[in-house]
């Protein structure tokens, strides 16, 4: 493919991986990864332990870079972009990271707005667009705190407060859910279904949680109820939730949930049981 | 435990070196590229410079008080006590200010950059703010480097300044010395040269042990325990470095200035 054909072809897609190829010392991690991640599209990513799905994050973002194969991002390639040009399309993304990574010296509210106060927003126009957000998350009365007054339920919305207040087009969740209880676990699926129904934000989810990822695929948003829903058996709602399976480096699912539970390989059938 | 090769250790210490130096390089060529991070800057400016203010004016003036103490038991055999004020003056201000001070900061804001670093380098911080469009090194790196410097500088200056002050209490009070004879011969013994290389130094020391330290920060892995030993590594490695360089910088003063 020309240069002109990639751009044309990943300018449609959120995330594509090409041939994707990274190792640490002697240790092959990512042995020929592709994959693509459409527009408005939520794709979740399982594995076991150590099959490279945060790294998938952190090659979307950037962060690292791979041996071989490219990477697109909102049409274009990550992997051939110097640091600097790097920050510009980051502002473009939002990435949840397991632990939130919240700064721990600043409030809730400084650590939300912190893009807004790095561009030099007015305080004013920075506190409202806060207020906003934190009220979507459901976190509003946390504005003065510090991140070390917070749950871990609580540390994982505002991680998300932070990554949505730019409206980004895409959003990288790495384990959202993971150390959570049940129903603060339910309350994050819930605000990321209201995130992809309500401003369609194209979505990588890395988890270990399956019944997160059915959850999500099975449920939609309502507006009026503000509140998930499962959606009605024949219903023509589309949850736009695909799902992908890493084994010892390589993709050996990428497709539907209905695809998935009909699987016959023997691996997917016992990672799904 | 696995025993590394010798090869790997080599490859790993050349790789350590090379990283150093393309951080060290950044934390200069940055400070005149946009964004540029004032608060940051005057924030760091104040917990190095104030933050470090007690620990240099105690050690200056307890370096001159002993100096003088004990140059003055040789310097009385042969009959010129009257010479203290000058020993002093051209120890504190030539070599014993820059490289004491040097070393405290160190000991202080070293470890203390490497472990605030480090910390946000384990919990992810380092990513998320590189995540969120922000040049750590230009939002965290700069600020100390340049700050380190400029504070470094003023601090030296003020622990020579107490340096002489401690060397003037002990000839007078103990050794029974004229104080205007103590000032006098020291303004007298020291040179351009001898204050050029006095300012020279902290310019220098100042970068090592910022740089050092944010270097050591920003290579922390494995956990709480990894932020210990960066701790640790940066306090010892600027310290060595800081007495290392002092030689070649002393040598190639000496070369230039005199």
């Amino acid at each position: 493919m020309s240069d002109e054909d990639n751009l044309e072809v990943t300018r449609h897609r959120a995330i594509v991986f090409d041939d994707v190829h990274l190792a640490f010392d002697r240790n092959q991690v990512l042995r020929g990864v592709s994959f693509e991640l459409l527009r408005g599209e939520t794709k979740a990513i399982f594995g076991v332990a150590g099959t490279g799905k945060t790294l998938l994050l952190k090659l979307a973002l950037g962060l690292i870079k791979p041996d071989a194969g490219h990477v697109w991002v909102l049409g274009y390639d990550v992997t051939a972009m110097k640091e600097e040009e790097l920050f510009e399309l980051r502002r473009k993304l939002g990435m949840v990271f397991q632990e939130s990574a919240l700064f721990d010296s600043l409030t809730v509210k400084e650590n939300v707005a912190y893009r807004f106060i790095e561009e030099g927003i007015p305080e004013e126009e920075v506190h409202q667009k806060v207020l906003e957000v934190l009220r979507f998350v459901e976190m509003e009365e946390t504005v003065d705190m510090f991140p070390a007054e917070l749950s871990g339920g609580m540390r994982r919305r505002v991680a998300i407060a932070r990554a949505i207040i730019t409206e980004p087009e895409v959003l990288l969740y790495d384990s959202p859910t993971a150390g959570l209880d049940p129903i603060t676990s339910t309350t994050i699926v819930e605000l990321m279904v209201k995130q992809r129904d309500v401003f369609h934000t194209s979505a990588l989810v890395v988890s270990h949680r399956l019944q997160d990822a059915f959850t999500m695929a099975t449920h939609h948003f309502d507006r009026e109820q503000n509140h998930m829903e499962p959606i009605p058996p024949g219903s023509a709602i589309e949850t736009n939730t695909s799902f992908l399976i890493l084994r010892e480096g390589k993709v050996i699912f990428d497709g539907r949930a209905p695809e998935l539970t009909g699987a016959r390989d023997e691996y997917i059938r016992e990672y799904i049981s | 435990m696995e025993i590394a090769s010798p090869t790997e250790i080599a490859k790993g210490m050349v790789l350590a070196v090379q990283e150093y130096s393309v951080l060290a390089a950044r934390s200069l060529s940055d400070a005149f590229r946009r964004p540029r991070y004032f608060a940051d800057w005057m924030q760091q400016a104040d917990t190095i410079g104030v933050g470090s203010l007690p620990i240099v004016v105690l050690t200056g003036y307890f370096t001159g008080a002993v100096l003088a103490l004990q140059t003055s038991a040789t310097l009385s055999r042969f009959g010129s006590l009257s010479l203290t004020g000058q020993v002093v003056a051209l120890s504190m201000v030539r070599e014993l200010g820059p490289v004491l001070t040097g070393l405290m900061v160190a000991g202080r804001n070293s470890s203390g950059m490497a472990s605030e670093l480090g910390s946000m380098k384990v919990t992810e911080q380092i990513d998320a703010m590189r995540a969120l469009g922000t040049d750590p090194i230009k939002k965290l790196v700069v600020p100390r480097v340049l700050a380190t410097i400029v504070m470094l500088f003023f601090l030296t200056i003020i622990s020579d300044l107490l340096g002489l002050t401690g060397g003037s209490f002990v000839s007078s009070l103990l050794l029974h010395l004229d104080t205007t004879q103590y000032w006098s011969t020291a303004w007298q013994a020291l040179h351009f040269e001898d204050v050029m290389m006095g300012l020279i130094k902290p310019l220098f020391f100042g970068f090592i042990l910022s740089s050092v330290g944010c270097y050591y920060g920003l290579s922390t892995r494995g956990g709480t325990q990894g932020v210990g030993r960066s701790t640790t590594q940066a306090v010892v490695a600027s310290s060595v470095l800081i007495l290392v360089v002092d030689f070649f910088i002393t040598r190639v003063l000496m070369f230039f200035l005199e």
